[in-house]
């Protein structure tokens, strides 16, 4: 009944090859070079900003238009993003009451930022900016301590339905580390120091404002017209 | 002895499955190979994570037990004794209707199939189908 000695010599030789080829590939797969990097501190060209002013979602002809500065990898954007965006757009921006114009301000201390900028970047040329950077913040726990967040952002890109031959070729480019580091200057510029800061005309929030602090403030700022 | 010695194989592979697709979920390596190009909707939808873990996670925890199991119930002093192969199918049916609940999920849920999962869940299945020939065989052998 029990197997033979030979029996358990072919068992064992066959379970080591097994996991020889299975270990060995997992070993190959995680020595994998990683993918791309974004360049941070570049000179920032013209053509980087020319016409662009960041990513729009709304009405052009909103009353109020909100500047948002955030990082991809600040755990309290995308607590804002996940959690307070929603019913912002909702009560606000699909209303037509409010413009949100959404500004890259990369932080030093988040190696992943500039990347995960760049990768929505590349979805705009898509005409899926909004859907990457969707993806992006609510998947930020899994990439933020990730060795390779790039090929997280390309799985995302890939979910979404991108042309992934343009999409490498547009992050292998590096073509839009100028842009985020112009809009990285217009922060420091304006005063941001922390993210999320909102711009609203020429005041600062930084931080702690929740979504229905943001509808009081454009309820103020521009009055629903009663009938 | 055949039986128990499919289980661990099987297990093995499950094993290096799962791992696959963990260590893809967590960022460690590139993009998954996956013929359809399903596999990334199903490793990034919320359904992959269960009670707060990585299902895929939870299939290294479970296809690791299932092998030092089969490997341990391989050896000359429990070669005979029918509890480990009662314990192989316990675990394996508990993961076999997971697996079919993640199937259902794939195909009426999220409508993206991934081979990956696929693949697992005719592993699992084999295990639990093993361990209850090995059963059989056993019930046969028994001395009074």
């Amino acid at each position: 009944m029990a197997a033979t000695q030979a029996g358990m010599k072919r068992f064992y030789a066959l379970f080591a090859a097994v996991a020889l080829i299975g270990g060995g590939a997992l070993v190959y797969l995680l020595m994998k070079p990683r993918s791309v990097s974004i360049p941070a501190n570049v000179t920032v060209q013209v053509a980087d900003t020319s016409g662009f002013r960041g990513y729009l979602k709304g009405s052009p002809e909103a009353p109020v238009e909100i500047t948002e500065y955030a990082d991809y990898q600040c755990p309290f954007c995308q607590t804002f993003a996940t959690l307070q965006m929603p019913t912002i757009e909702e009560r606000l921006i699909k209303t037509g009451r409010l413009r949100w114009r959404y500004r890259d301000f990369p932080l030093q201390q988040h190696p992943f930022a500039r990347l995960a900028a760049h990768s929505a970047a590349c979805a705009d040329e898509q005409g899926k900016y909004w859907e990457q950077h969707g993806r992006i913040y609510e998947g930020q726990a899994d990439w933020a301590g990730a060795r390779d967040a790039g090929a997280l952002f390309r799985n995302y890109a890939k979910a979404g339905g991108l042309d992934l031959s343009k999409y490498d070729a547009c992050m292998k480019s590096g073509k839009y580390a100028g842009r985020i580091q112009a809009s990285l200057n217009e922060g420091i510029q304006a005063g941001v120091a922390s993210t999320p800061t909102l711009l609203v005309g020429d005041r600062l929030y930084r931080g702690g404002f929740d979504s229905d602090a943001i509808i009081k403030l454009v309820d103020s700022l521009a009055p629903r017209r009663t009938p | 002895m055949i039986h128990r010695m499919t289980a661990a194989l099987l297990s093995l592979v499950g094993l290096f499955i799962s791992a696959y697709l963990y260590l893809y979920k967590i960022g460690k390596i590139g993009t998954l190979a996956c013929g359809t190009g399903s596999c990334e909707t199903v490793q990034l939808s919320s359904w992959s994570r269960f009670a707060g873990l990585e299902v895929s996670l939870i299939g290294v925890v479970g296809y690791a037990g299932l092998l030092l199991l089969s490997l341990a119930s391989l050896q000359p002093g429990l070669a005979l004794r029918g509890w480990p192969s009662t314990l192989i199918a316990v675990l394996a049916g508990v993961g076999t209707g997971f697996s079919l609940y993640l199937t259902y999920l794939e195909l009426f849920v999220i409508h993206a199939i991934c081979r990956w999962c696929v693949a697992s869940a005719v592993i699992i299945i084999g295990i639990l189908v093993t361990a209850l020939l090995d059963q059989r065989r056993l019930s046969r052998h028994r001395i009074p």
